[in-house]
């Protein structure tokens, strides 16, 4: 029994360290291609562009939202914004009635549907070549858009363009273990980009050309993630995504461990469920690096949180029991618990080793991740706390969408 | 149609990450066997106190108890005995680490044996403890009289604790679970001035046990110094 978990763990360390390394290969390639630019940017012409806000009850963000977007750097002509109110029950429509001034700016009033119908209606309504949506919690840097069309202008056959996504204002330690998280996020979905790999649009204004959707359809409920379904459709028809790691949204992210529980619930729900909608691509040759690596890379990381969860809660578990029965037979000494350290009793173990190795890279990608958005090499705490946070909490919402997902329970959005 | 797969890095990485491991397994032997190697060098000293003791006992054995050093009494059998065990449960139960085992056991029986003989004559404050336990099986009670043992040593730095495995293939170990008739399922066992205990028992009353030990080898020097001539 021992000897086979003991393999079932070396097998996951294996397949991590080759994640891992497989990501670091391809920075390593693609290293010098990745661009940072400060200043304007320009473009040779400037296509007209629809945004959609699909708002539902976001009152207290939906205004800077908006603000953002008319400070964006792009011609005014050419920017159509549609602000979509989803059935808000709270004061979200009066607030974005009061941009119907702006002669760009559309107000749109529907029935509760969730937001791919929100998104769905935008569509509906609009006339030109380029299409995005920005989630009413985000606000986008003044030069993301123009940075991001550079990108379509650059090569003819990038069908979506996705931004960096960073944390907006944290201001716990819940948001600003987000912060270094997302980090590692904006390095990892560009190196997807460079491997044709790009597994979610995110919602925070990623831009598509508008034949995506003229040719596979509409937004679809995609189990409460239609970005990353619609992300899966497009890799299925080959159609390209790129990431534009200089094109900045700051996004609010869950200020509590219940707020980002459910919020992780519904992404890991969403993954195994698109993924299970999708099983047909996994590893097929002509879906490329999208069948061979970021999906199976995400369900590895699922085995592999799932695993090392059941493994370190019989670890402390064996451990206080050890201590009560130390306690209970013998009572607590100071001198004991504190004596004096001798380096001999350091673990030397072969997965330490692979542990630490699979952390420093982890590090080093977050490290990255910053220095794309925030333009500084700089170590922070938070992302040494990253680890003890995440591994505590991941598992929970991982095997709860794994339970939701065998018992069908769609996970609520919020 | 894709042009984004590429085999050759799949391989490649698969290389590196083979190659990782590799170093991860070289490093964890390297320290490992340098763990070992301390063990050893611990042990060697031991041997050669021992071997320094029993010389000195026997060279002065007509003389006065006074010119016996205080240094008889290896304190670093203990840390050694810890060593092991944590080496054990931690590089794995390899035939050098078994080996070590036996040797440390066989330490073990020549201290006390040459404790016992120069607090005999001497009148050196000691205090014996012989331990029998086994790990061929779960034996929970030996976890918890362990963890009691290791408390008491730390609360009466002269109590000695002998710990021998049931399962050591030792002759010298066989001869003493023959000489206290020791049997497996009994364990843990424990010796207190050849009085055989079985079964768990508390810190409290092996308390009571070592204060009673303490003060028959104290009353001991007196009876000796009467009865020399």
């Amino acid at each position: 029994m021992a000897s086979i978990s003991g393999l079932i763990f070396y097998i996951l360390i294996f397949l991590s360290v080759y994640v891992q390394v497989f990501f670091f290969v391809t920075f390593f390639e693609n290293r010098k291609k990745i661009v940072i630019r400060s200043g304007k940017t320009k473009l040779s012409h400037y296509p007209a562009v629809t945004i959609v806000v699909p708002c539902f009850n976001e009152e207290e963000t939906v205004e800077k939202t908006v603000r953002s977007l008319l400070n964006l750097h792009y011609p005014k002509d050419k920017l159509k914004i549609f602000l979509i109110d989803d059935g808000s029950t709270d004061g979200t429509l009066n607030i974005i009635k009061h941009f119907e001034k702006y002669p760009n700016i559309r107000v749109l009033h529907k029935e509760n549907g969730g937001k791919y119908t929100a998104l769905n209606l935008g569509l509906l309504h609009s006339e030109n070549d380029f299409f995005g949506g920005l989630d009413a919690d985000s606000f986008a840097d003044p030069e993301a858009l123009v940075r991001i069309m550079s990108y379509f202008e650059k090569d003819e056959s990038v069908m979506a363009v996705a931004p960096s996504v960073t944390v907006y204002n944290p201001r716990n330690l819940i948001q600003n273990v987000q912060k270094a998280e997302y980090h590692m996020g904006v390095y990892l979905k560009k190196m997807l980009g460079f491997l044709g790999a790009i597994n979610v649009t995110p919602g925070p204004l990623t831009i598509f050309r508008k034949k995506v959707f003229d040719d596979l359809g509409p937004y679809k409920h995609g189990h409460n993630t239609e970005d990353m379904e619609i992300a899966y459709r497009m890799q299925k028809n080959h159609y390209k995504i790129a990431h534009c790691n200089d094109a900045y949204i700051y996004t609010n992210t869950p200020g509590t461990i219940l707020k980002l529980y459910r919020q992780r619930l519904r992404w890991i729900y969403g993954f195994i469920n698109n993924t299970l909608d999708y099983r047909n691509v996994l590893f097929k040759k002509k879906y490329g690096n999208f069948a061979f690596f970021t999906l199976p890379t995400g369900i590895i990381s699922i085995f592999s949180v799932g695993y090392l969860f059941g493994r370190i809660v019989y670890n402390v578990g064996d451990f206080l029991y050890s201590r009560f029965v130390d306690f209970q037979v013998a009572g607590f000494n100071f001198s004991r618990e504190f004596g004096n350290f001798d380096s001999f009793f350091i673990n030397t173990k072969m997965s330490l080793f692979l542990v630490a190795l699979v952390y420093m890279v982890v590090l080093f990608a977050m490290m990255f991740g910053r220095r794309m958005s925030d333009g500084k090499w700089k170590f922070s705490i938070e992302m040494l706390f990253f680890f003890p946070i995440f591994s505590i909490l991941a598992p929970l919402w991982i095997m709860r969408a794994i339970w939701n997902t065998i018992f069908s329970k769609v996970p609520v959005w919020r | 149609m894709n042009d984004n797969f590429d085999w050759k890095k799949y391989l490649i990485v698969f290389f590196i990450t083979v190659g990782l491991f590799a170093t991860a397994y070289y490093l964890s032997e390297y320290f490992g066997g340098k763990k070992v190697e301390e063990l050893k060098s611990i042990q060697d000293k031991i041997a050669i106190d021992i071997l320094s003791s029993e010389t000195q006992f026997s060279l002065l054995s007509e003389l006065s108890c006074k010119n016996i050093s205080d240094s008889v009494f290896s304190g670093q059998l203990g840390e050694l005995g810890n060593k092991l065990e944590w080496s054990q449960n931690n590089l794995g139960a390899t035939e050098e680490v078994s080996y070590l085992r036996k040797y440390y056991s066989l330490l073990q029986i020549k201290d006390y044996l040459l404790t016992k003989k120069i607090s005999a004559r001497c009148g050196t404050k000691a205090s014996f403890i012989l331990y029998f336990y086994t790990t061929a099986e779960n034996c929970s009670e030996c976890e918890r009289e362990s963890l009691v043992l290791l408390s008491l040593r730390g609360k009466y730095p002269e109590l000695r604790v002998y710990s021998f495995d049931y399962s050591t293939e030792l002759s010298a170990v066989e001869s003493m679970l023959k000489i206290y008739k020791i049997k497996d399922t009994e364990l843990p066992a424990l010796v207190i001035d050849d009085d055989v205990l079985t079964g768990f028992r508390s810190i409290e009353e092996l308390e009571v046990r070592v204060k009673e030990s303490f003060k028959l080898q104290e009353t001991k020097p007196i009876e000796n110094k009467e009865s020399s001539p």
